[in-house]
């Protein structure tokens, strides 16, 4: 009976129990720096932001929580309940179940999966769903024209994403996700992690990450000023925090996966006595947090692109930029013998 | 056991869904029943311990093909009446078809042989000590290259046949230079007139 237990139960229960912990500090991590975001855009708006709920408003985004699960769910009558239903779920589903493989320090993954990268590109390729489901189970035209546009959006940022992805994986020379942070292990301390050999992918993957999430200046599949709310036209109470939820968890993944693919991950700027002394964790964090603040400033400060081009800077300038960077990094590698 | 149970909740589901893509009514529920069947053979690769072939079917089918579909289905003007009007015409050659595919299907594998060493394969989906990638692409790159490199060009002529399909010049559009516009100077753009008053320009 008890060895039952160690071989079929526990397993899988320690599983869940991992995946349970991750989720509830991911969720309260993203309840402050959607809070962080508000406030950021507020002081560059000289604005004062949420500041009634709590001690400065520390408790605002916990109250938007309530405020949506008490809200009536309406579903149109024309819109295709089952799917209508489902979209949401798919976003916020699929966003948080790619933070499985996200290594926070040295062994922290849920999942260590030797195709980790793989897994994260492969799930976010799957996050366009949820929004093309969204807008088109609502039967509205805004909504549809919401998710057309997105479709198309995030499929064309895909591609320079995954050439991008690529560079990454020929100077580390695999694809998992722990192994590729200690690749950029070196004597150079910061000067070794990968932003600066592979600036230009650096700054074409962090363009990118905002067209992917939709976050601004790319948010046309809800742009409000044509189409409403785009696929959330038709959206309400927990259905629409389950669609914003997904939106952002999928932005922090897009802040880890910077901070692991150029930023080094959990390792201390300078491998000596005062910065190595501080936990692995705590670097991954505040390098996330830098991340996110300038994700952060760029909604704050950037004017919305028309949709021609965004489509132009996806397909003429990312792509062949990123395809270049690709045979360039390769023919780098190889002529110096740099290879892994 | 585990894994017998995971497999046969897979297949099952697969199969089902499989199936739902042909019968179920609206298009769209189709195509997710299609993405739902991918999504199950994903799974099924992975168990095999062929982690990279599932992933990728993931990205490349699910991630990009679906999608398109998707968006095409989505689009179609669909009268269910027609459709099911349709349905006593086209039976007998569709029902013909099916059963000469049939047909076919069984003689094949009723001639079927399994190579004699073909059974010590399958229990070694990757040499030992290689990651499944590591393997896959020791032997694509090596003793299957030229294959791969034809399978690039066969893509890149449907590309190219794909572009020169659809690439339509229209005379008289107005288009946005991006240089033009860069290059643009204040002087260029201003010009300052003294307006004498009650005369105009």
């Amino acid at each position: 009976m008890l060895e039952f237990f160690w071989t079929y139960i526990w397993p899988p229960l320690l599983m869940t129990i991992h995946s349970l912990a991750v989720l509830v500090v991911l969720l309260i991590l993203l309840a402050y720096l959607l809070y962080a975001d508000r406030k950021i855009w507020a002081a560059v708006q000289l604005r004062r932001g949420p500041n009634m709920v709590g001690p400065w408003g520390l408790f605002q985004s916990f109250a938007d929580m309530l405020k949506f699960v008490f809200k009536e769910v309406v579903i149109p009558a024309g819109s295709n309940k089952a799917i209508y239903i489902l979209a949401p779920l798919i976003t916020s589903v699929l966003a948080m179940s790619s933070w499985a493989v996200i290594p926070a320090a040295e062994g922290w993954a849920v999942a260590d999966l030797n195709v980790g990268i793989l897994y994260i590109f492969a799930i976010s390729s799957l996050e366009v769903y949820g929004v093309i489901l969204g807008g088109w189970a609502s039967n509205n035209k805004y909504a549809f024209l919401g998710s057309l546009r997105s479709a198309a959006q995030m499929v064309s940022y895909e591609v320079s994403i995954g050439f991008v992805i690529v560079t990454v994986l020929m100077c580390a020379g695999t694809l998992n996700l722990t192994e590729i942070v200690n690749a950029q292990k070196s004597s150079y301390g910061l000067f070794g992690w990968y932003w600066l050999a592979l600036f230009p992918m650096f700054v074409v993957f962090f363009i990118s990450a905002l067209a992917e999430t939709n976050r601004p200046p790319f948010d046309l599949p809800e742009a409000e000023s044509e189409l409403v709310a785009g696929f959330m036209t038709e959206y309400g109470s927990t259905p629409y925090l389950l669609f914003m939820l997904g939106e952002y968890v999928a932005i922090l993944l897009m802040c880890a996966m910077t901070t692991i693919l150029f930023l080094g991950g959990w390792l201390p700027p300078f491998d000596i006595a005062p910065f190595n002394w501080i936990p692995g964790f705590f670097w991954f964090l505040a390098k996330f947090c830098a991340v996110f603040f300038m994700f952060a400033m760029v909604k704050a400060f950037v004017p919305r692109y028309r949709y021609d081009q965004l489509m132009r800077l996806g397909w003429k300038v990312f792509l062949p930029l990123s395809l270049a960077m690709v045979v360039i990094v390769a023919a780098v590698l190889v002529g110096f013998d740099l290879a892994p | 056991m585990i894994e017998a149970a995971f497999f046969y909740l897979y297949a099952i589901i697969l199969v089902v869904s499989a199936f739902m893509v042909i019968v179920s009514r609206n298009p769209v529920h189709s195509v997710l029943f299609l993405i739902l069947a991918f999504f199950n053979g994903a799974a099924l690769f992975v168990m095999l311990g062929a982690e990279l072939l599932g992933m990728l079917l993931l990205i490349v089918y699910v991630g990009a093909v679906a999608v398109l579909f998707l968006f095409v289905v989505m689009m179609l003007d669909i009268d269910f009446a027609e459709m099911r009007k349709g349905l006593l015409k086209y039976l007998p050659v569709g029902g013909a078809v099916g059963v000469v595919v049939m047909l076919e299907l069984l003689i094949v594998f009723g001639s079927w042989a399994a190579a004699p060493d073909a059974a010590s394969h399958l229990g070694a989906p990757a040499p030992e000590g290689l990651t499944n990638t590591e393997a896959l692409g020791q032997i694509l790159y090596t003793k299957y290259v030229y294959f791969f490199q034809l399978a690039g060009l066969v893509l890149l002529v449907a590309m190219i046949g794909a572009i020169v399909l659809t690439l339509h010049h229209r005379e008289n559009v107005k288009r946005q230079n991006i240089p033009d516009q860069i290059a643009r100077t204040r002087e260029m753009a201003v010009e300052l007139k003294d307006v004498e008053p009650g005369q105009g320009i």
